[in-house]
């Protein structure tokens, strides 16, 4: 098998980035971002592109990062609040925007990835969202139909993987990052730790290798949005 | 005297009962969960991707790897389990979760709720709120029961953006328990000294109490 392990983000993403590509990305808030990957997007320049990530990052991290160089003209997220740049670029025109609930926009990469084109969801009906959408009734409820994601390129985090890219998440940074994976054409995923084949408890793999293309390793800066705590210490 | 925020909370954590799994929104919904009672066992879940949410962390303690859905850090207890975005939703969507409590810009009297976008003012998103209130079993809406301009948030119908369409079942005001019923809103329980007649001047709702 030709090795999935690459050393840098920036070799990692060797050609597979072009102008006005997609891109799904993984993460929630600033928690389990590529981190890696979108630096070396931002290094390597790639313009216009169409980006499905629940969240755009804050001004100075995560996707903001992309903003600042505006890289991105589409994001379709969920929630982009505590994000200045991306509101001034939105209302200004520079920036388009595609809300999707989340839990849609999460099952439409998990079922681009599955091979399903479209489902049908309770989701938004009655609501902005579902303007121009088919409608359904289902037992007497009505639905919309949801297209699945199929991105040029996936990036995500996990925190270890095999070298043939099974791969352990870590805590809630799991999130986007498993439906993420599956959805891209091509999937470049960054973990804390490579481990060799056999390290790995086969039962305890989240998300099997067969999703992941290209693999590196690297240090992460992890920030934290909402640094909250109770009072006292720890026992 | 009308409820203060954290009455209005501890009045919300008595719609919860022994084994529930219940997802608590931002604002006001995150305080029902310093007042589960100690006799019940219920599981918060974080759509982010956790059942079994336990308290802030101590300080040192924080782990980025471990936050909630108002992206706040947070522990996990020992019946926790970790999943992915699509399997949240899917256990929201698919009715695991018996009630969510929620925030209000505005709630109408035939259950219709706002509370995600005020256009040209707050484009931030609906997150998972309208997956939310299509999908658990009950919603539970806890809201001031007027804006700051003293004007009724429990309207007729909604002018802002929905959330989702005759989604509410109860309201939870500093002044009152409304349910949704068939026409309009029926006040269940009153606060301390509030009366129905000071209820009925503070909403725009069709009431169906006898005044």
């Amino acid at each position: 098998m030709t090795g999935k392990v690459y050393q840098t983000a920036e070799a990692a993403l060797e050609g597979v980035l072009f102008d006005s590509m997609t891109i799904a990305a993984g993460g929630f808030g600033l928690c389990g971002i590529p981190e890696l990957s979108i630096a070396a997007i931002r290094a390597a320049g790639t313009q216009n592109l169409t980006i499905y990530s629940n969240n755009a990052g804050v001004d100075d991290f995560g996707l903001g990062r992309l903003l600042q160089t505006r890289q991105i003209k589409k994001m379709c997220s969920s929630y982009v609040g505590e994000n200045e740049l991306f509101m001034q670029q939105y209302l200004s025109g520079e920036l388009e925007l595609e809300f999707n609930p989340q839990g849609t926009l999460a099952e439409r990469m998990r079922a681009g990835g599955a091979g399903i084109p479209g489902f049908y969801t309770r989701t938004g009906v009655g609501t902005l969202v579902a303007e121009g959408k088919e409608h359904k009734d289902f037992n007497g409820e009505t639905h919309i139909l949801e297209h699945g994601i199929i991105a040029d390129l996936a990036i995500v985090k996990a925190w270890k993987a095999d070298t043939t890219g099974n791969a352990i998440f870590r805590k809630t940074a799991r999130n986007f990052n498993h439906p993420a994976a599956t959805c891209g054409r091509t999937c470049v995923m960054e973990v804390e730790e490579i481990v060799a084949p056999g390290q790995l408890d086969p039962d305890a793999i989240h998300i099997p290798g067969i999703y992941i293309h290209r693999l590196v390793q690297g240090e992460f800066e992890k920030q934290i949005e909402q640094r909250t705590t109770r009072p006292g210490v720890a026992a | 005297m009308a409820w203060t925020r954290d009455q209005m909370a501890a009045r919300a954590a008595r719609e919860l009962t022994d084994g529930m799994y219940v997802n608590l929104g931002i604002g006001i919904p995150t305080l029902v969960a310093n007042h589960i009672p100690d006799d019940i066992t219920v599981t918060l879940q974080s759509e982010n991707g956790l059942l079994g949410m336990g308290p802030f962390p101590y300080a040192g303690d924080e782990d980025p790897d471990l936050i909630n859905a108002g992206k706040q850090t947070i522990t996990e207890l020992p019946h926790s389990a970790y999943f992915d975005s699509a399997t949240s939703f899917a256990m929201i969507r698919g009715g695991k979760i018996a009630i969510a409590i929620l925030g209000a810009m505005e709630v109408a009297e035939n259950g219709d709720l706002a509370n995600w976008m005020i256009p040209g003012k707050l484009i931030k998103g609906m997150g998972g709120a309208m997956d939310l209130v299509a999908g658990v079993g009950r919603v539970v809406v806890i809201t001031d029961h007027t804006n700051k301009d003293g004007v009724s948030k429990i309207l007729k119908t909604c002018a802002l953006p929905l959330t989702g369409k005759r989604v509410v079942d109860r309201i939870i005001t500093d002044l009152c328990v409304m349910d949704i019923v068939e026409g309009g809103v029926e006040v269940i329980e009153l606060a301390p000294n509030v009366t129905l007649a000071q209820v009925y001047q503070s909403t725009e709702a069709t009431i169906v109490n006898d005044a």
